[in-house]
């Protein structure tokens, strides 16, 4: 449990990131309720607090909505998981095309190296 | 809701706390942290009016008789042993007209204890457990808790931080702990008080440590103390 965080990144960014990424992977439907913040804080190991925090920034993001006496839910919107999507995408591969760059790879290095990386796991 | 200002403590010739300073926020779980024998217990007893400063004093909003608004949880032993958990469930329901006895018998469950134990036979693991069933069943607005988790192994720990996660009720209630072991407490603190030889260094919310500083409490300590 806890010790599970890494220390270079807010513990509340951390499980909410978790969430957008079972929400996008289809883990997680569009209207569902997510837990209770109790249930989760014990689920993490963590400060009830902090998975209040959690749910403040998913809806901060649109992502979820809390309704009055019911709890947090998944938004309603695919449109709202949609643009996500692509946002992490963009994330992700901007994160990977620095890292490799750094290492010293030009793009069309990296470009061939990808369609090698597709053949393996064609041939797998 | 507390406001501890310029607090020195002597014992004879001896300085124990040399100005400290701290403030300490409703609805919040807050570590008192820092190395052996720099003052994080006299704080807390200072704190909890057991122990009265030097100089300085500890403001706490809009009250007066402060056993009605804290529960305190001592390191050492100091229940009758020859009580059995039930008899001090009773004992201290008896005594504190804020103790919540169906809490209480949930607190019980919750930690597998058998509420006919003596307490001069239970183990350090289940003594450290009744220990905090019986503050956390108050529904005291300022829980003190001094060393919960210390000399306990890491199971206990764990059930022991599950336990304060489920019971604690931080709409209307605070918490106030003193702790070596920050790894597993970290995840359960919104704020650490770092004290070191006899004075408060500072005072931080620990997710803001890891945005600014970017690393886990642990190093961040050392860093303070090297």
């Amino acid at each position: 449990m806890a010790q599970h965080f890494r220390t270079d990144k807010p513990i509340y960014l951390q499980i909410a990131d978790q969430i957008i990424q079972e929400i996008i992977s289809g883990k997680k439907h569009t209207g569902d309720k997510l837990p209770s913040v109790r249930e989760l804080a014990l689920e993490e190991g963590v400060n009830p607090n902090t998975i209040q925090r959690v749910y403040r920034e998913l809806e901060g993001k649109k992502i979820a909505v809390t309704k009055r006496g019911q709890g947090t839910f998944v938004t309603e919107s695919h449109e709202v998981i949609d643009r996500w999507r692509k946002e992490l995408v963009k994330q992700y591969v901007e994160q990977f095309m620095q890292d490799m760059k750094g290492l010293g790879f030009t793009s069309d290095e990296i470009q061939s190296n990808l369609s090698q990386y597709k053949e393996r796991e064609v041939n797998d | 809701m507390i406001r501890i200002a310029n607090v020195s403590k002597k014992i004879r010739f001896k300085h124990i706390l040399s100005n400290c300073k701290a403030k300490i926020d409703k609805g919040k779980i807050i570590g008192i942290i820092g190395e052996n024998g720099c003052g994080k217990t006299t704080i807390l007893k200072i704190i909890a009016g057991i122990m009265q400063p030097s100089s300085g004093s500890v403001k706490i909003s809009n009250i007066n008789d402060m056993s009605n608004v804290m529960a305190y949880c001592h390191d050492s032993d100091y229940f009758y042993p020859y009580f059995t958990i039930k008899q001090l469930i009773d004992y201290y329901q008896s005594q504190y007209s804020d103790f919540d006895i169906e809490k209480a018998n949930r607190l019980i469950e919750f930690f597998h204890l058998n509420e006919n134990e003596k307490i001069k036979y239970l183990s350090k693991g289940q003594l450290g457990r009744v220990k905090i069933t019986v503050t956390l069943a108050r529904k005291a607005p300022l829980l003190m808790l001094d060393e919960p988790l210390s000399g306990l192994d890491p199971l206990v720990k764990q059930k022991i931080v599950k336990g304060i996660i489920e019971y604690v009720d931080l709409d209307n209630q605070t918490i106030l702990l003193t702790t070596h072991e920050l790894l597993e407490v970290e995840p359960l603190l919104d704020e650490v008080i770092v004290m070191r030889e006899g004075t408060i260094v500072t005072q931080r919310e620990v997710e803001d440590i890891r945005i600014t500083e970017g690393k886990g409490l642990n190093h961040w300590l050392e860093e303070i103390y090297l």
